[in-house]
């Protein structure tokens, strides 16, 4: 594809999706894969470090996404999202709070505006039930105080090549929305290629969403670096197109500052460093946030810190 | 008949149940007590020390939630796969020492015998240390040992073998995991010894052994949050013992200075009392 050419109406919808999306060029998986590996071993130290550590944390969603979440511990995440580390006040707060829709209002309730509250709606994490109840679940998380919403696309239909069924779908959530951000999860760990990927990804930005995101966290593999690399080059691709920039949000298994920083890195070195904020790059995660402030907490003492000082949750 | 070509062993780093090379790639020459060119030896860096912690965090989970008389029965199988690997670790201990014959086999036997007493330890320490504490009021309480968790420790730097037994099981009889930095210029028996740790049931991460110049890495471990305490048993340079303990003074580790001892007279509960705390639970009774 000459990704150079001029804009070509992709605002609108194109006349056959299933055309357009077929016609994307093949991804080349060992070159994904080597390029993401390459771009692993870039070596962030002292003070790139420390800066991409409080990147990193700026960027994080803050998730919780149990059948056992209490109220209590949707309000103890709020309190750790506005202060991550309560010995130290530099750190900065993380970019939003992921709950389920029913527990947006005592989110909202403890946070106020100081963070975003993002809720998965459309019958996270499968995404199995019928259009009138996803639009219902989004409609309610936005009532209830959500101001992002993290959606779950129909991977049935999208394997069964019914790519109609799954625009409507994120054009339907996207309009019960509103103002509040939609956020599509691709689930790339059921799309099976990254050929998916990439159709998935502009399949998501045509029918309007503001992010991307890789993954509901349920299902393994969850992001990977081959997978968020695709994505990237989908979004940059799509910016080239239309001038709009769309997010990516890498959502579940990343653990560690490490992987983090190479998700930064790989940010940077696709679409450039305009990407580089949490407007337009998340994580999705919930223990990365501790091993983040372990990791500013040994820069800041000159030692290792360890599991006793930071939460469990 | 033709030559054999010479297989020759890498030494490598004990950390979370695998042998790995350290994350730095360095290596250093180990001789024997001539002088003479024995192995090359990885030389942990502070980033193996801390991978190491990390393994023995994990390896503290599952070690102290075990049973006592569980890890009694894994240290005595310990006991048996050394006896199995005897001849070995007499040629370890000849190579590393320069003694003679009946010497390193006294050692060995010693070694062996050590760690079947410490593994005896493991089921009767609660009863042994442990108490019943009468009150005034209407309660009870008595006393358990639980352990501290995780140990950083030097090993002794002569006595190759018996030392190393004598500091390691200790440390793992009361359920603490440790990070054991071996002796710097003998590391051969050792290196034998993670390779029967890693055959005995011992689980992952309990264990983990660092090859190099304790200089390097100790003030790392010293100052490092999530090691509990230290055992600076090996530390033969007294100015470096004293930074260490200042080191661990920031956390508030426990910390077993170093000392010369006599290994091979009897060791009695010392050592497994530095690394147990002492846990009084209250418990009210009727009235």
């Amino acid at each position: 594809m000459n990704t150079r050419s001029a804009p070509s109406g992709l605002d609108a919808r194109p006349e056959s999706l299933s055309r357009f999306l077929h016609g994307l060029p093949g991804v080349d998986e060992v070159g994904v894969a080597g390029r993401a590996a390459g771009l692993a071993t870039r070596s962030i130290k002292q003070d790139s470090k420390r800066w991409a550590i409080d990147t990193a944390i700026s960027m994080v969603d803050l998730t919780t996404l149990e059948g056992a979440d209490t109220p209590g511990k949707v309000r103890a995440i709020c309190a750790k999202a506005m202060r991550p580390d309560p010995t130290d006040d530099s750190v900065p707060r993380v970019a939003a709070v992921c709950v389920y829709g029913d527990l947006v209002a005592v989110a909202r309730e403890t946070v106020g505006d100081a963070v975003h509250i993002a809720a998965v709606a459309t019958a996270f994490p499968s995404g199995r039930a019928s259009l009138e109840v996803k639009l219902h679940d989004t409609r309610d998380a936005v009532a209830a105080g959500a101001d992002e919403i993290d959606m779950v696309i129909d991977r049935g239909a999208f394997l069964a090549g019914d790519y109609d069924l799954v625009y409507d779908e994120i054009v339907a959530v996207k309009a019960a929305c509103g103002t509040a951000h939609l956020k599509v999860i691709l689930e790339t760990g059921e799309l099976r290629t990254l050929d998916n990927v990439r159709r998935a990804s502009w399949l998501a930005m045509l029918a309007g969403a503001d992010f991307i995101k890789t993954s509901t966290g349920k299902v393994s593999p969850a992001a990977t670096p081959e997978v968020t690399l695709v994505m990237l080059q989908a979004v940059r691709d799509f910016h080239v197109r239309t001038g709009r920039r769309i997010g990516v949000k890498a959502a579940g298994g990343i653990r560690t500052s490490k992987e983090a920083i190479r998700y930064l890195v790989l940010v940077n070195e696709t679409v450039g460093d305009a990407w580089l904020t949490p407007d337009l790059f998340r994580f999705g995660a919930s223990s990365l946030l501790n091993d983040l402030l372990l990791q500013r907490q040994r820069m800041a003492s000159g030692h290792y810190s360890g599991p006793d000082y930071v939460t469990i949750d | 008949m033709t030559e054999r070509i010479e297989v020759r062993k890498t030494w490598k780093l004990y950390v979370g149940g695998a042998f790995v090379r350290s994350e730095s790639g360095r290596t250093f020459e180990v001789n024997d007590a001539t002088g003479a060119f024995v192995a090359n030896a990885a030389k942990a860096s502070r980033k193996d020390a801390r991978d190491a912690v990390l393994a023995a965090r994990k390896g503290h989970l599952a070690w102290s939630a075990a049973t006592a008389y569980n890890r009694g029965q894994v240290l005595y199988r310990v006991a048996e796969m050394m006896e199995g690997r005897r001849a070995q670790f007499v040629a370890d201990v000849r190579v590393a020492e320069g003694v003679d014959a009946p010497s390193a086999e006294q050692q060995v036997d010693a070694a062996i015998d050590r760690m079947v007493w410490y593994a005896g330890w493991a089921d009767k320490l609660a009863q042994v240390l442990g108490t019943n504490n009468p009150v005034a009021g209407s309660y009870f309480n008595f006393t358990i040992p639980a352990p501290t968790g995780v140990v950083a420790a030097v090993a002794p730097q002569h006595s190759s073998l018996l030392g190393l037994v004598s500091v390691v099981a200790p440390i793992a009889v009361g359920g603490n995991a440790s990070v054991v930095i071996a002796s710097a210029p003998r590391p051969g028996p050792a290196i034998t010894l993670t390779e029967v740790l890693a055959t005995s049931d011992v689980p992952a991460g309990v264990v983990n052994l660092l090859t190099g110049d304790p200089v390097e890495v100790m003030p790392w471990l010293a100052a490092h949050a999530d090691v509990n305490a230290l055992d600076l048993t090996g530390v033969d340079d007294a100015d470096l013992a004293v930074a260490l303990e200042r080191d661990a003074a920031g956390t508030v580790k426990r910390v077993r200075r170093a000392a010369s001892t006599d290994w091979e007279a009897a060791p009695g509960l010392g050592r497994i009392r530095s690394f147990l705390e002492m846990k009084t639970v209250w418990h009210p009774m009727g009235v």
